[in-house]
């Protein structure tokens, strides 16, 4: 065999190889998934934990989701503002920014920040508990750290996730509002008025709708990376890395399929 | 016969198991990470009421073979049988029984970071007995005060010395009253008087508890002050077992070799892994 071919082999050897180690952390996170949910029916189901986790990754993020929104509002209104200028179009400001925020942009920013914070925050716990074997003690007492760790975040971050994103929405239009007053004169109730005449009920929904499933996402990716990490230290950190980027495009791709499927809805 | 000859290289047979005593016993076990063996046929039987020392150097699997004694790990061959129950095959929530009669006292003591100390002790407790919390109260004092650590139940994990921690994740292990306790590595990062202390803990543990321990170290101050039983893990196999005395007096090569602290190249250069 040439040197060329040789080559050749051996990146497709190696391609097939991270081919298969995907397909076999794919089948690992369904697994962890399927595992999770079965064990949200055992007893003792950790009510506290939940609360704490709600807290924890709800309530905590609340800042970061506010600032982002109120500044994704703001320049949302400003080039919307600048843009249907052109056409003569300006006093609908507010009819773009509702709905922009209230199906995507509300949507995908708070999944990405909180993705960002939440995601990171969970690979980091869980990850270093993993490494210090806090995990396998959790196990060699007879207990399951799927229902302990796991279970608890992922239900949180499917409550958290809807309820930041509606206060994003409010939020985002709010700045909205101030930036098309202050810029463009636009007169805040008939910016109010567009919002209200253009943006419907199932807009909102739909938006929130997404939001459950990047909430179960994200804390699933969290957990599942944490649950692999070895490595010590510079592992974890690793796996957090990993946590982000992997939550972050899982939410973008994750998006495009639930759109078309709303569409199609 | 020589002390030296009663050092036995011969192996248990998987089926003698728990009819000789065994509370637990490794027949043939191999386990390998990656592509990398650890074991390679593991034969081992730990008899109840004893304290068994499994000796052997850095990145040898020793604590890769106390894993697989509670199911943490699980074979790729070979057989795992605890307390009347052959464990190799069974589910996750089926081992759960047998993880409330043994007991692993891991090398970092594992303590729950955000738990205080009180709460870790009580962990085992919460999780298997309906109890009122004066009785885990009165359970997690009594389990404290068995370690020397009366006291402390109010501390984080983060407040305590490498020493309390390690004698606080003895005092979790002990809470359930496990009938068999495993160590790894309980002396290892520790000043001396502390070794002494864990020493003296463990001994004291299997006189007046009555439990079964398994110590994993490579520390031999430690292995011949509390061991009545001694194996020597070497290659991934059981090198040699025998009574603390015969191994102590044993001519046999492997166990010389390590006793002596002759290094054994080039395997022991290699590295081992990280799992061990």
């Amino acid at each position: 065999m040439s040197a060329p071919t040789r080559a050749a082999a051996q990146e497709i050897v190696r391609l097939g190889d991270r081919v298969l180690d995907a397909i076999d952390r794919l089948g690992r996170f369904f697994q962890l998934a399927g595992h999770t949910a079965r064990s949200a029916l055992q007893p003792r189901f950790p009510w506290f934990e939940v609360l704490v986790q709600i807290e924890s990754i709800g309530a905590r993020s609340s800042t970061i989701v506010l600032i982002t929104a109120l500044f994704s509002g703001m320049v949302l209104a400003l080039q919307t503002g600048i843009a249907l200028t052109r056409f003569g179009a300006k006093p609908y400001v507010g009819a773009v920014v509702g709905l922009s925020l209230a199906r995507e942009l509300g949507p995908v920013l708070t999944a990405l920040m909180v993705g960002g914070r939440v995601g990171a925050g969970i690979t980091a716990e869980i990850g270093a508990m993993q490494v210090t074997e806090q995990v396998d003690a959790i196990r060699s007492m007879g207990a399951d750290p799927v229902q302990k760790l796991v279970l608890p975040r992922v239900i949180a971050a499917t409550i958290a996730l809807p309820l930041l994103t509606m206060l994003a929405d409010v939020i985002g239009v709010l700045g909205g509002l101030a930036l098309s007053w202050v810029q463009f004169g636009i007169d805040p109730n008939f910016y109010l008025q567009t919002i209200d005449n253009t943006v419907h009920v199932e807009d909102m929904l739909s938006g929130i709708a997404k939001t459950i499933v990047f909430g179960w996402l994200i804390a699933m990716v969290g957990c599942a990376t944490a649950l692999e990490t070895t490595g010590g230290t510079v592992g974890v950190g690793r796996a957090t890395t990993r946590t982000v980027v992997v939550a972050s495009i899982g939410v973008l791709i994750t998006d495009f399929f639930l759109t078309q499927l709303m569409v199609i809805l | 016969m020589s002390e030296h000859a009663k050092v036995s290289r011969s192996e248990p047979k998987a089926s003698e198991g728990h009819r000789n005593g065994a509370v637990i016993e490794l027949a043939g076990v191999h386990k390998a990470f990656g592509r990398q063996p650890v074991l390679r046929g593991v034969d081992l039987r730990i008899n109840e009421g004893e304290t068994t020392t499994i000796l052997g150097g850095s990145g040898s699997g020793k604590s890769v073979c106390l894993k697989h004694m509670i199911g943490l790990l699980r074979p790729d061959r070979g057989r795992v049988r605890i307390l009347d129950t052959d464990i190799t095959d069974l589910p996750e929530h089926a081992l759960v029984e047998t993880r409330t009669a043994v007991s692993m006292i891991f090398q970092s003591a594992a303590l729950f970071d955000s738990l205080s100390v009180f709460e870790n002790v009580a962990y085992p407790l919460r999780e298997h007995r309906r109890w009122t919390e004066e009785q885990v109260a009165e359970r997690v004092a009594e389990s404290l005060a068995a370690v020397g650590l009366s006291g402390v139940e109010r501390k984080m994990p983060a407040e305590l010395s490498g020493g309390m921690r390690k004698r606080v994740g003895v005092a979790r292990g002990v809470a359930l009253e496990p009938r068999v306790i495993l160590y790894d590595e309980p002396t290892t990062g520790l000043d001396p008087a502390n070794q002494r202390r864990i020493g003296d803990l463990i001994r004291t543990l299997q006189s007046e508890l009555h439990m079964t321990s398994v110590v994993v170290t490579h520390e031999l101050d430690l292995c011949f002050a509390v061991s009545d039983r001694v194996a020597l893990l070497k290659d991934g196999r059981i090198a040699a077992q025998g009574s603390a005395d015969e191994m102590r007096e044993s001519g046999d090569s492997a166990v010389r070799d390590f006793l002596d602290g002759v290094r054994d190249t080039p395997d022991d250069l290699q590295g081992g892994n990280s799992h061990a």
